[in-house]
């Protein structure tokens, strides 16, 4: 920075002050205003929220002043809320081990072997994503009544690992296929085990790919509805987006009771967003649609 | 789910080039049946899966889709052949209207999202103070799911304290209108819900593109006289080409399977208004039980979003450009 700055304003010292003003105007009025005019679009759903969740009941005011707690108190002891968070928590991670454990050997046979039917296994993998969730309802319910797994938090581990494992062997492939092979090769020319130089040649650099696969699948699982809305069936079981529409049925005027809640559910995958959005772009940009 | 679902077709048509270019990488050497067992043997988890959970539901909706089947009726399971489609054609009075639904539905949600992502990639891909800050906070919606946008939405549209009662307080309107009972305004008021945790998922894919940009095309055009616009239209929309096209059919399949926010938010009302064809499935199955007719109707909704994939595909003449 120290460096680039003097070179970046010499030139607009010399610059006369109706053309600098005409560039201000046109840097406003691409950038600045758009942003702006967006910003407050992005913005205004995060403000009642908040608004809600934090302001007195009987309060009337546009600000959550006084702010009080007491809606997130209800919520987690009197609603549920207690349940639904930890019952999300272990389908969500659950779902990111199997996840991973499942698409890592399949990613590294993707990328690192060729074979007959790998084109249409690729074929099959995206064709997946064309079938409409609505549509697995009905018949996974009946694979799990007759496992036994109805009102069972496993089953939506299941089911969201299954529909999570197409992205993330996707991605794990052209990921891994991007390492180079030679560090394996030299490993296994050195007398390690295939296994053993995957394990210190490629598992140490795919440290990205394992946070990218593993957050996608944990905000998948943890913002699946319809699985949970099917398959579970007591109120303890409920995951946090079908505590959230049973919030909305029994609290529906309620607003302070819907807006915390809303919070409980958003936090994690924003934390978890904010951590990883700068990798999203960028994975996406070097490894998904380049190939 | 459904978020990554839509992000993850654009890494497959790559990964199936990118697989013909690798050379057989494995060390020669006499066990060649291990060798090509081996791959197999590492898929084979997901192979089982894959077919307990996904295929074998697919096919026994083609199965069910000929019996009665209702949970409420567990008696009642005989085979009636055609029967649920006849029905479906001629004498639902649901289906035509909400298959219209269904159109209008994805139609303006993906043009909408497409214009509005396409100006904000443009915009935070430009270089200026805070862009980092400014990104993180325009794509934050992508990672929330429809249950919570409806929550959210609720509250702001609200007609007690949301912003249309603001909006009075400043003289705009009389702050009364109940959006999502209206039948003149629940069609836009689910369409704006939607746009806030859609536009970030295009604007993403888009700025993702955009970074790979040729930058001497840019430096060539303008020192050829290019003003922004014609730098717009003959360097960066060609280059976006490819991935507008698979963006756009992953969100117009994403928008027509998309049910968690249209249930929570309207339950396809008023009146059955806002009831796309697989929300009318999602209605059937959890709160009719009617598993019959609603896997007729699914095998309807997955042959039509196969045809029109197709049909978009070969319009788009992506399949050409790729051989």
């Amino acid at each position: 920075m120290a460096v680039t700055a003097p070179t970046l304003q010499r030139p607009r010292r010399q610059v006369a002050p109706a053309i600098r003003a005409k560039r201000a105007l046109s840097f406003h009025g691409r950038i600045s205003l758009p942003l702006a005019l967006y910003t407050v679009f992005t913005i205004i759903p995060f403000y009642w929220v908040v608004l809600f969740a934090f302001r007195e009941p009987s309060s009337n005011s546009w600000l959550p002043f006084p702010i009080t707690f007491d809606n997130f108190v209800f919520v987690w002891n009197e609603v549920g809320y207690e349940f639904f968070f930890w019952n999300s928590v272990l389908v969500g991670v659950l779902t990111t081990v199997a996840t991973l454990a499942l698409a890592l050997p399949s990613g590294y046979a993707m990328a690192r072997y060729k074979f007959k039917g790998k084109r249409a296994f690729t074929l099959v993998l995206l064709c997946t994503q064309f079938i409409p969730g609505a549509m697995m309802l009905i018949p996974l319910f009946q694979i799990f009544n007759s496992l036994g797994l109805i009102n069972n938090l496993l089953s939506l581990a299941i089911a969201d690992t299954v529909f999570s494992l197409p992205l993330a062997i996707m991605f794990m492939t052209s990921f891994i296929s991007k390492i180079p092979f030679e560090l394996e090769e030299a490993a296994m020319i050195d007398g390690c085990s295939r296994f053993h130089a995957f394990r210190l040649a490629v598992l140490p650099v795919l440290g990205p790919a394992i946070i990218a696969v593993g957050s996608f699948s944990f905000i998948g699982a943890w913002n699946n509805f319809l699985f949970g809305l099917m398959f579970i069936q007591s109120q303890q079981r409920f995951t946090l987006p079908v505590g959230l529409s049973y919030t909305m049925g029994e609290f529906g005027v309620n607003f302070g009771v819907l807006a915390a809640g809303g919070i409980v559910a958003a936090l994690p995958v924003i934390v978890i967003f904010a951590f990883i959005q700068k990798y999203l772009v960028q994975g996406l940009g070097a490894g998904a649609v380049k190939g | 789910m459904t978020r990554m679902i839509a992000d993850d077709v654009a890494v497959a048509a790559p990964v199936a080039a990118a697989a013909v270019d690798q050379p057989p990488r494995p060390p020669r050497n006499r066990r060649s049946w291990r060798r090509s067992a081996a791959p197999w043997l590492l898929l084979s988890p997901v192979i089982l899966l894959s077919a307990a959970f996904i295929a074998a539901p697919v096919l026994s909706v083609f199965w069910n889709a000929m019996f009665e089947r209702k949970l409420t009726e567990p008696w009642n399971d005989a085979f009636i052949g055609l029967e649920h489609f006849r029905f479906m054609l001629f004498e639902d009075p649901k289906f035509w209207p909400s298959l219209g639904f269904t159109a209008q539905w994805v139609l303006v949600e993906v043009v909408l999202q497409l214009i509005f992502g396409l100006i904000i990639a443009l915009v935070v891909n430009e270089a200026f103070r805070g862009r980092g800050f400014w990104r993180a906070l325009v794509f934050s919606p992508w990672a929330i799911s429809g249950v919570l946008t409806t929550a959210i939405w609720i509250l702001v549209y609200n007609p007690g304290t949301g912003i249309f009662r603001l909006l009075a307080e400043w003289g705009i309107g009389d702050g009364t209108q109940a959006v999502l009972v209206d039948p003149d305004s629940v069609f836009w008021a689910v369409v704006v819900a939607e746009l806030w945790r859609g536009v970030p998922f295009f604007a993403i894919m888009l700025l993702a593109e955009l970074q790979s940009a040729p930058k001497e095309l840019y430096e060539a055009a303008a020192v050829d006289g290019a003003g922004r616009i014609k730098r717009f239209l003959h360097v960066t929309l060609p280059h976006l080409k490819t991935a507008i096209i698979l963006t756009t059919l992953l969100r117009g399949v994403w928008e027509f399977n998309n049910v968690d926010l249209l249930l929570t938010m309207t339950n396809g009302g008023p009146a059955g208004m806002t009831t796309t064809l697989p929300l009318y499935v999602a209605q059937l199955a959890t709160q009719a039980h009617d598993f019959g007719y609603g896997s007729a109707l699914t095998v309807f909704a997955f042959l039509i979003l196969l045809i029109v994939s197709i049909v978009y595909l070969k319009l788009t003449a992506f399949s050409r450009e790729e051989d």
